[in-house]
């Protein structure tokens, strides 16, 4: 297909363009000088606040843990050979919002800045094996799509019991900020101690993306063409969990992004899974910065999560894909 | 010299033994077809004799090799195989199919360096899928499918080839243009292995045939030797009229 080299740059200078115009937008609209000027240190101290303290953290958060999801979704895809793998589908983001939310309930995340990214991680780690465990004993997707709502449901339900125990209404809507999805008020300060995380998981997943193209011969052929089936699922589960774990500690559970980039990417990569993971990082990060956007201007009294728009816009598109897919293998 | 052996490989599963003491060997310049009914054992010796299946006693190996302690790309380079199951997960285009062939030698996709590229070129030509080459896999036909694979199978170059029941489900021209293809891997100095279920078509194109029955190979020659109306009524339960190499079964026993 023609077009493919300029996919990449394209959606790089999109993803920039969305960050910027994110620091223009906001409750006191910026002109395009000021912000530059702030951005560049030549303005006055409120337009730097405002841009380096507030939008520009927020619209980066938006941008690296929707790129997270959109990655694990990609190679996750790619691994068990189906494209409504994700992980909010497969319970991974829910999981790793219960582990975040324990470790806030019992107050172990304020020991060290790092309980509450790496107890995320935990959880996504925990969820993501699972499904790996599960999708070697069975070959249907739908088992694994179902074993996934299982997680997420129960994870949904560990939630909620802890919500009802909740001592304090603050401890509740720090809860409700892992079960939705939001990137309000995030500082570099936050990005800083997810970075590791996702970077590690990233480069796990870029590292052994080749494996999930042989894997389109299923996993048979895969093995007899060179592939060492064993390792390739040990490295996406851990990339992806990684990814994901680091995208839940920023920004809590956002659900559909990881499945609605990677649909859109595949057709412009040649429906190859290893070729569709950077496209679908950028876009699925262009996507949530726009979509934050779109939280930030929209007049509505209380501020509206991240996560409920992308589930507004990605569940249809979800059940859309499903409904559209031939039912080659099952 | 290439070569694939096995030597009294048995292969158990759970309490059922599934292949028992089975002896073979495949060298290049052989096209060897490997007979038996359903559930003979002959895709599991297959398996084991790659070491994608662990076997409970005896040895299999590759040009020496015990195939169990290859890693999954030096056994690719040594011998392309070709599973019974072979779904493709995503439409990617044909050449795109090919190239995963190339795997083993550091390739993917998109990213051939120029002998990979001479490979898959040459695999698509030898498979005449050249003018197929750009289409979408999900918009071919079962029999051009069975050559996309194939060419997937040689693009690996390795000299040995292994292929479960490739004419599976094909129409008769389908069928005979694969065994061509083979015949012609076979002929420019490969050796393969097919598991097939139609006796004309291996008798037409073995030179050599193993018989399998309830998990133990029952005779292993050409067929001239081997192909009788007993054997065939031993084997499969079926009465059949055997000339030469040419066979005809006229119904169930």
């Amino acid at each position: 297909m023609t077009g493919n080299r300029l996919l990449i740059p394209a959606l790089a200078a999109a993803s920039l363009m969305a960050l910027f115009a994110a620091c223009l937008l906001g409750s006191t609209p910026m002109p395009a000088g000021r912000v530059l000027a702030a951005l560049f240190g030549g303005a006055d101290a409120a337009d730097q606040l405002v841009v380096w303290q507030i939008r520009l953290p927020r619209a980066l958060a938006a941008f690296v843990a929707g790129a997270a999801l959109g990655i694990s979704g990609a190679s996750l895809q790619g691994l068990l050979r189906n494209p409504l793998a994700e992980p909010g589908v497969l319970g991974v983001s829910a999981s790793a919002s219960l582990f975040a939310t324990v470790s806030l309930y019992y107050g172990v995340a304020a020991l060290s800045p790092w309980v509450l990214p790496i107890a995320a991680i935990l959880g996504a780690l925990v969820a993501t094996a699972l499904i790996a465990l599960a999708a070697i004993r069975t070959r249907s997707v739908v088992t694994l799509i179902l074993i996934g709502v299982g997680i997420s449901s129960f994870a949904g339900a560990a939630m909620s019991l802890l919500m009802n125990l909740a001592p304090t209404p603050f401890t509740l809507s720090d809860m409700i900020n892992w079960m939705l999805g939001s990137v309000a008020n995030r500082s570099f300060r936050e990005i800083g101690f997810a970075a590791p995380f996702l970077m590690a998981g990233a480069a796990i997943l870029l590292a052994s993306r080749r494996g999930l193209s042989a894997l389109t011969l299923g996993e048979e052929a895969a093995s007899g063409v060179g592939l060492n089936l064993r390792n390739q699922r040990i490295l996406t589960v851990l990339g992806a969990g990684l990814a994901t774990g680091g995208s839940v500690a920023l920004a809590g559970a956002i659900g559909f992004v990881g499945i609605v980039a990677p649909h859109i990417i595949r057709p412009f990569v040649n429906h190859d899974p290893a070729r569709s993971l950077i496209p679908s990082a950028l876009l699925a990060g262009l996507i949530l910065v726009l979509a934050d956007i779109g939280v930030r201007l929209l007049p509505t009294t209380n501020e509206l999560k991240l996560g409920v728009v992308a589930a507004l816009i990605g569940a249809p598109a979800f059940v859309w894909i499903a409904m559209r897919r031939r039912a080659l293998n099952g | 010299m290439a070569d694939l052996v096995t030597q009294d490989l048995s292969i158990d599963a759970g309490s059922a033994t599934l292949v028992h003491g089975a002896t073979l060997r495949l060298v290049p310049g052989e096209l060897v077809a490997l007979l038996g009914p359903n559930g003979a054992g002959k895709t599991s010796l297959l398996r084991a004799a790659l070491g994608l299946e662990k076997r409970s006693a005896g040895l299999a190996t590759l040009d020496g090799t015990d195939s169990e302690k290859l890693s999954p790309m030096q056994r690719a380079r040594r011998v392309a195989y070709l599973p019974q199951q072979r779904p493709l997960a995503w439409p990617n285009t044909v050449r795109d199919v090919v190239a995963l062939g190339r795997f083993a030698y550091g390739a993917a996709p998109g990213r051939l360096g120029p002998s990979d590229a001479e490979a898959v070129d040459q695999a698509i030509a030898r498979c005449d899928l050249t003018g197929l080459s750009d289409r979408q896999t999900d918009t071919l036909s079962g029999g051009e499918l069975a050559r996309v694979h194939c060419a997937r199978a040689f693009a690996a170059d390795a000299p040995l080839l292994v292929a479960d029941e490739p004419v599976a489900a094909l129409d008769p021209r389908h069928q005979f243009r694969v065994m061509d293809i083979v015949r012609q891997f076979v002929d420019g100095g490969g050796g393969a292995l097919v598991v097939l279920h139609d006796i004309a078509l291996a008798a037409r194109y073995a030179t050599r045939m193993i018989w399998m029955k309830d998990g133990r190979i029952i005779a292993d020659g050409s067929p001239e030797d081997t192909l009788t109306a007993e054997r065939l009524a031993d084997i499969y339960g079926v009465r059949a009229r055997v000339a030469g190499r040419t066979v005809e079964i006229e119904g169930a026993l």
